[in-house]
């Protein structure tokens, strides 16, 4: 159990990297990545988001939108109800009330972190990645709450590391000469595409 | 918001007629406003799921953009975003149960990136850019208007990717298959790209339309 935990954090960090394999958030990463020092916010950010709302989301997919799933608490009735329709506006309108709780709790609680992540944190309700997650989570079909939890930690670290990479290559390329019209949007995708190349290399792995 | 001009405008007018034309090249929404990548570029390997997305997107674009612009007085501004994304989120649903429906080859294909539609950032930038302070008519056109910027370069990549990926267009051989390499007959000079199927070839085929459309395009160019 405890190395199955193990090898999906791996894998959801590296083989299926969420920018690198699935180009989800791209819009923030691509907008969010001038400094590092924001870089580094950004990505914090999501991955609190990304490790608490995916364990919601999962005990909604299983014991509410899933065929039958509410005739786990709410008795036999309940065995032909199938809300699975329902799943997209459940999701993100969790993943909303959650960004907003926890920009809430956060700025009560730590008011320093509050500042330093400022506007990010709103911003992360529409993150592609953090829905992505979800219907990921939704499609893999995880069998408990752990693993859920797990893999949104993975993917958020994957996206952390991710943003904070193209931060520091931007930051350095500054001093390149590179061709005006490829100049700073042109150049970030053609690097990213080079970074998924050198990450598809840990593909072959078997976990 | 109720400071609009209010003079009789025809319907093709000539500024009506930019909000179509923009997006198409000076304020493309991929190109230029970097927005609704995240689904843009996983989903074009193959031209039929890139034609079913744009299409996808225009119709929840330009829905979207006509309801949020007739509530766009009753919106109160604190929860904007929440009553946004169900407007969103209810499009999506109904492209989803469509495609399943009627197509459910390709929604099989599309995966979870129907659903991304809703954090499609294509969708909310509009909203809160155009259709917030924008009549109904007009937002109807910009959200034709971008969403067609969006697909032209949604078809153009999956055209480069499928076509050198697999030698195909649409599922139908384009490069004829005397032209493969054929160890056997040791006839043949052809081989597909194979590389072109995986995900990163779509930022970098991306990235050259950048730089093609920016070379033209001179106004465009950023500093570093």
């Amino acid at each position: 159990m405890g190395q199955e935990l193990i090898n999906l954090f791996v894998k959801s960090i590296f083989i299926e990297n969420m920018i690198f394999a699935y180009f989800l958030g791209m819009c923030s990463y691509l907008a969010v990545s001038k400094t590092v020092k924001t870089a580094v916010g950004l990505g914090i950010a999501v991955t609190f988001v990304l490790v608490i709302t995916l364990p919601v989301n999962w005990l909604l997919e299983n014991y509410v939108l899933q065929p039958g799933a509410l005739s786990k608490w709410l008795g036999a009735g309940f065995e032909e109800v199938d809300l699975s329709f329902l799943s997209f506006i459940m999701f993100i309108a969790v993943i909303a009330s959650m960004v907003q709780l926890i920009e809430m709790i956060v700025e009560k609680f730590a008011p320093a972190l509050y500042s330093a992540l400022g506007i990010f944190l709103p911003l992360i309700a529409v993150n592609c990645s953090i829905l992505g997650g979800s219907l990921f989570m939704q499609e893999r079909a995880f069998g408990t709450i752990a693993e859920a939890t797990v893999y949104g930690l993975g993917s958020g670290v994957g996206w952390f590391l991710a943003i904070v990479a193209i931060a520091a290559i931007r930051e350095k390329i500054r001093y390149s000469n590179v061709p005006a019209p490829l100049r700073g949007l042109g150049i970030t995708f053609i690097i990213t595409g080079l970074m998924g190349i050198a990450f598809m290399s840990f593909m072959g792995i078997k976990l | 918001m109720s400071t609009e001009v209010k003079t009789k405008e025809s319907l093709f007018s000539k500024k009506n007629q930019q909000l179509l034309k923009d997006p198409f090249n000076d304020n493309n929404p991929i190109t230029v406003q970097v927005l609704g990548i995240c689904s843009a570029l996983a989903i074009t390997v193959k031209l039929e799921p890139a034609i079913v997305m744009s299409l996808s997107v225009m119709f929840v674009l330009a829905a979207g953009n006509v309801i949020i612009s007739l509530i766009r007085n009753l919106i109160p501004n604190r929860i904007r975003i929440i009553v946004q994304l169900v407007v969103v989120a209810s499009l999506v649903i109904l492209v989803d149960q469509f495609l399943k429906a009627f197509a459910y080859d390709v929604s099989k294909q599309l995966s979870v990136f129907v659903g991304l539609i809703i954090t499609n950032c294509i969708i909310m930038g509009r909203f809160e850019a155009f259709a917030l302070g924008n009549g109904p008519w007009k937002a109807f056109l910009d959200g034709i208007g971008n969403s067609i910027g969006y697909g032209v370069i949604l078809i153009a990549v999956a055209f480069v990717r499928e076509l050198l990926g697999s030698g195909q267009l649409l599922g139908a051989q384009i490069i004829p298959l005397s032209w493969y390499i054929d160890m056997d007959k040791g006839t043949g000079f052809y081989a597909n790209n194979g590389f072109f199927l995986f995900p990163p070839m779509a930022l970098i085929v991306v990235g050259m339309i950048i730089w093609a459309q920016r070379a033209k395009n001179t106004k465009l160019i950023e500093e570093n």
